[in-house]
């Protein structure tokens, strides 16, 4: 298995490790998964995600490869400032989603998915136009700083005042470490890339504030499902189109001219009855037709619910409609409901 | 009174009147993490030696528990919806009983010691 470079620093802890993406990773810490979710909404929670892939596209003609690539439009992008979108193959089918930075005119900084690296790569790569240059930067670890109170960790720990970086904006003052205020949890945060000799160093400085506490996988995994963001392979995959996962906000203008109507779409369900749904549930009408699977599911913390996503024929995703969702064989009440669940309180400006 | 255990980390206690209780282990709550739901069964319910009676559900995975008697529910401990931590608790952590109707089952089940030793090769 693949190890990330704090890789150490997590057996430390006493992370309970599981592998994800070829990786070994802290799935929870001592914690456990329920405080580390809290703790994140409430305080600030460390994450390891260096098994993402970071990568970048420079050279004349790199926006417009990208506006090929994906159904985003880049134009419009400011300097230092990142814009979520997906990678499209031939069919528009969603081959990753992703982070994209605008680093200057035709100099993009992206980060994928660890599953998704290997062809994200080959397809960029296939794609290349003469003069693009492509670079993986194999070297550079990242982990996410996410919740209320990582603004003020950032100034105190590191002495960087990142109160005026607007949401889904670049800082980086030289070239080793750089500053991203995004996130998949929904909180105030950021991303810090920096190269693996510097990772482990600054992920125990983080963790030297009392506000800071570790966060594993499966907590990011409820966070991010409180907010009805995707999990690539789950809740999207080659087969699924942006319009049909409810991402047309990331496309441009022309791009929504193009696509067709889609027949069916991701929506959020919420179980209005006890019990928990996983991936893989059938959502069922109160007749009994099956009308799609949930491609993400479980508890969620924060509401005390379960919630999930799932594909569902356009004529079933009105909020509020009423459904059923297959628990091993036991029919339990849900309803279609707008995500995200919770309200995000990512920065408001941008 | 004897306690017994499964390689499922279920926990078997018989009381008098061939009624068993039946738990699950430390090992098993650990291995689990966070627990956020329970399904327990219903009053009155016959089960059969191996069928799974109860669901225990943490933030990432559902877990089946299995009964290793057969037998007819005859209380269900429904204090565990609202506190699972209980199930650490020796007295009060049980998920069900069952009135049993084959004590022979209860052969090959593992004692203390042997559970001891068995935790040992499935870490």
């Amino acid at each position: 298995m693949k190890l990330t470079s704090l890789h150490g620093n997590h057996l430390k802890l006493n992370a309970r490790m599981g592998e994800f993406a070829g990786y070994d990773m802290p799935l929870y810490y001592d914690l456990g998964v329920l405080k580390e979710h809290e703790w994140v909404r409430e305080h600030a929670g460390l994450f390891d995600v260096s098994h993402m892939g970071q990568i970048s596209l420079k050279g004349k003609g790199a926006q417009d490869l990208l506006q090929k690539l994906t159904p985003s439009s880049f134009e419009k992008l400011g300097i230092n400032r990142a814009k979520y979108t997906v990678l499209l193959n031939e069919q528009g089918g969603i081959i990753d989603d992703l982070m994209v930075t605008k680093i200057g005119e035709d100099e993009f900084h992206m980060v994928i998915n660890a599953g998704c690296k290997n062809k994200d790569i080959a397809w960029l790569k296939d794609n290349l136009t003469d003069g693009l240059i492509f670079t993986y930067f194999e070297d550079w670890a990242l982990m996410a700083l996410q919740g209320p109170q990582s603004e003020a960790v950032i100034k105190d720990v590191l002495g960087i005042d990142v109160s005026d970086l607007p949401y889904m904006g670049l800082w980086y003052k030289d070239y080793t470490m750089f500053i991203s205020r995004l996130g998949y949890t929904g909180e105030d945060g950021f991303e810090l890339s920096v190269p693996n000799e510097a990772a482990s160093p600054l992920w125990d400085r983080l963790l030297t504030d009392d506000r800071v506490q570790p966060i594993g996988l499966a907590a990011r995994d409820s966070l991010r499902l409180e907010m009805g963001y995707c999990l690539y392979g789950h809740d999207i995959d080659a087969n699924t189109t942006p319009t049909e996962a409810d991402l047309s906000w990331i496309m441009s203008k022309q791009a929504k001219e193009q696509a067709s109507p889609p027949t069916r779409k991701r929506v959020g369900i919420v179980l209005t009855d006890k019990g928990i749904a996983r991936e893989g549930a059938q959502v069922k009408t109160k007749s009994g037709e099956i009308i799609g699977t949930l491609t993400s599911g479980g508890y969620s913390p924060t509401l005390k619910q379960s919630i999930g996503q799932a594909y569902l024929p356009i004529e079933w995703t009105m909020t509020d409609t009423e459904i059923d969702v297959d628990v091993r064989g036991k029919l339990i009440s849900a309803k279609v409901t707008p995500m995200p669940f919770l309200k995000p309180k990512t920065k408001g400006k941008v | 009174m004897t306690v017994k255990f499964t390689k499922d980390h279920e926990w078997i206690k018989i009381e008098d009147n061939h009624v068993a209780v039946i738990g699950i282990t430390e090992y098993a709550q650990h291995a689990l993490g966070d627990l956020v739901f329970i399904e327990l069964p219903k009053m009155g319910a016959v089960f059969s030696k191996g069928a799974n009676f109860a669901v225990v559900e943490s933030v990432k995975t559902a877990a089946e528990v299995y009964t290793p008697v057969t037998g007819e529910v005859v209380a269900v401990n429904n204090a565990l919806e609202n506190d699972f931590d209980l199930l650490k608790s020796e007295s009060d952590g049980w998920i069900a009983k069952f009135r049993m109707t084959d004590a022979a089952e209860l052969e090959g089940l593992m004692d203390q010691s042997a559970y001891q030793d068995y935790l040992k090769t499935v870490e």
